[in-house]
């Protein structure tokens, strides 16, 4: 088994999903690609599944909107309940038409935040981390397909091959 | 490849725009010199906030009564600007939340700079209630704490509290947004940066970012829940800043039409106020590529709209004081237009009624001088129109020997120049070492909407990209 990992290099993102049509279609697994913008239509290629992050984000809107309510009911009904202007605040039905705009405030909050968080997280992108991208340009103009050896059946020259087929600008073997 | 239709005019203009040269051009402010012109604005914007920090140490140290206000006029100035540059703030979220969701490929060149207008004018913004306050380092009593005072909370049936909720929500998600749309950019100046020090900040700045596919699948998806929440954020926000007045029982406040009016309203002003720094940035910054009289123009046709909304709104709630038959409410409108204050009153109908239809005009909205011009005239009179709600309401109130004037004092006049001040420093520090626009979402739609692929065929664009060897 070759632990060797194949960067094909390209300089345009229309390109290298091509490329990666065709080497898909001839069986290979590309293990990651690296752009500087987001290329539409490759992650199905790729075989990426769709990200679960906007259902996290649901569930810490819904947390929010829960301690929001709660919170309320606790201080204005439970803990402290105010007689002011007369206005009916002594149950939490009566009182619930002045509650709406922080419970809204509150759930968008906690699902921006908490999404953001697992964003960040689940990218394991955090202060002070170094940049992992296998050259610099991938971040400018660059468009880079890794490709593991041992993640195939091919061996390194069939891969090879069937790189430079395509409009390929480089190809750069590592071993890892 | 996805083409959109031939008669949509193209968004990234020249022949001559390649991937590395939307990065070189974005980018050539922030690892080129300092110019003279920076140094010599920010020496003036850093004075200008200087004085206007002066002037908030002396507020607070002599107390809110060195400001013009009096028994009758309890809120002006502060208030105005408060709201004022809330609505300000408006533009950025809007144009990156809302024209994301509709899929507006032009929000692309404008979102950075709006949103980073955003961000400090929400700053602004936030100074006044606090500093109003009188006794600042109390701010923290607005949120819920436990405390040793019978563990009392604060109430959360005030509009008051509403807006604390608000505003800070809209601060730090319009904040999160920012920045996340931020760190890819930030990676590409890591990567390019030769010298140490900037090459460590940029590192920060980036938290790592790498741009793999799932990371990118991710930004997407965040970029556009960050969307769908922050859309009703947006229009909340202003509406709980209209109930502040809405939910009294001032006449001239106590209307149900307060908030999708100050809705339009604000986004009537931050779009202004976005073509009053864009104008200038993309001529200075050499961005007119990215930047065009296009991006210029649909922003105006923004200002169309929300400039009518806002006169049927003043025109609606004028009709409205005479037909409700409530004296006081027709008095509080009678005394806008006609009373002491009748010049805030006109400068408002005419900045904000009339001045913006002169935009149906193509040849004006397609004009820079003319637009800056115009972005001027609707600044002003928005902030003449919180004037006019604030001020004009309340200096006569049921019981006319406690009538009065509210005149500005200088400390008034300093806080608020000193805002302008203050938002200039930050903005300008922004232009300098933050990529003013978007650029590596640019990228994405230069084949779909650039000059140079837009009407290529087929033929040609396979010439130019091909696929294989």
């Amino acid at each position: 088994m070759s632990d060797k990992t194949i960067y094909a290099i390209y300089d345009d993102d229309y390109v290298l999903l091509e490329s990666a049509k065709h080497l898909v279609s001839k069986g290979i697994y590309i293990r990651d690609v690296f752009s500087p913008f987001p290329i539409h239509g490759l992650d199905p290629v790729i075989g990426l599944e769709r990200t679960r992050i906007a259902i996290a984000a649901f569930i810490y809107g819904m947390i929010g909107v829960s301690l929001a309510l709660g919170g309320m009911y606790y201080f204005m009904i439970q803990d402290w309940p105010l007689n002011i202007g007369g206005k009916p605040n002594f149950t939490f039905v009566e009182n619930l038409p002045s509650f709406v705009p922080i419970t809204f405030e509150f759930g968008v909050l906690c699902a921006a935040h908490g999404m953001a968080i697992t964003y960040l997280l689940r990218n394991w992108t955090l202060p002070g981390f170094k940049g992992k991208n296998p050259y610099p340009r991938t971040t400018d103009d660059r468009f880079v397909m890794e490709i593991h050896v041992h993640d195939n059946d091919a061996s390194e020259e069939e891969i090879k091959n069937w790189i430079n087929e395509t409009h390929v600008l480089e190809i750069d073997v590592k071993n890892s | 490849m996805h083409k959109e239709a031939a008669i949509r005019e193209p968004l990234v203009l020249g022949n001559d725009v390649t991937y590395s040269k939307i990065t070189n051009d974005v980018l050539a402010p922030i690892e080129g010199k300092t110019t003279k012109g920076w140094k010599i604005l920010m020496t003036i914007a850093s004075i200008v906030a200087l004085w206007g920090i002066g002037n908030i140490l002396y507020l607070l140290g002599v107390g809110i009564g060195s400001w013009g206000l009096n028994k009758t006029v309890g809120w002006a100035w502060d208030i105005t600007n408060f709201v004022w540059w809330v609505g300000i703030g408006h533009a950025g979220t809007l144009i990156s939340a809302v024209l994301l969701l509709f899929r507006q490929k032009w929000r692309m060149a404008i979102n950075r700079p709006a949103e980073a207008m955003t961000i400090f004018a929400v700053f602004m913004a936030g100074l006044f209630p606090m500093i109003h306050m009188g006794r600042i380092w109390m701010a923290y009593w607005v949120l819920p704490l436990p405390n040793q005072f019978g563990s009392l909370w604060v109430n959360f049936n005030s509009p008051l509290l509403w807006d604390v909720f608000a505003i800070s929500t809209y601060l730090s998600v319009s904040l999160v947004f920012w920045y996340i749309g931020l760190i890819p950019d930030f990676a590409t100046i890591r990567d390019r940066a030769k010298k140490p020090v900037p090459k460590l900040m940029y590192s920060l700045l980036s938290f790592g970012w790498t741009g793999n596919a799932k990371a990118w699948q991710r930004f997407e998806e965040v970029s556009l829940v960050l969307a769908g929440l922050a859309t009703p954020l947006v229009f909340s926000v202003h509406s709980i800043v209209s109930m502040d007045f809405a939910t009294s029982v001032i006449p001239g406040w106590h209307t149900t039409i307060f908030p999708p009016y100050f809705v339009a309203g604000a986004v009537f002003s931050g779009f202004a106020m976005v073509q009053t720094l864009m104008l200038i940035v993309r001529k200075v910054m050499h961005l007119e590529q990215y930047v065009t009289i296009k991006h210029i123009e649909y922003m105006n046709i923004i200002i169309i709209v929300t400039g009518s909304i806002v006169g049927v709104a003043y025109l609606t709630e004028l009709f409205v004081s005479w037909y409700s038959g409530v004296e006081y409410e027709s008095y509080a409108f009678i005394n806008r237009f006609s009373g002491p204050y009748w010049w805030s009153y006109w400068a408002m109908m005419t900045c904000n009624v009339v001045s913006p239809h002169l935009f149906w005009v193509k040849k004006w909205r397609t004009n820079l001088t003319f637009t800056f011009i115009m972005s001027i005239v609707v600044n002003i009179g928005m902030w003449f129109e919180r004037f006019v709600i604030i001020v004009t309401s309340v200096h006569r109130d049921y019981v006319p020997s406690s009538w009065s004037m509210f005149y500005p004092t200088w400390v008034d006049i300093g806080v608020f120049i000193g805002t302008l001040g203050l938002f200039s420093v930050f903005y300008l520090l922004f232009l300098r070492y933050f990529p003013v626009l978007a650029f590596n979402e640019v990228k994405t739609i230069l084949k779909s909407s650039g000059e140079k692929y837009k009407n290529m065929s087929d033929e040609d664009f396979h010439k130019l990209h091909p696929v294989k060897k």
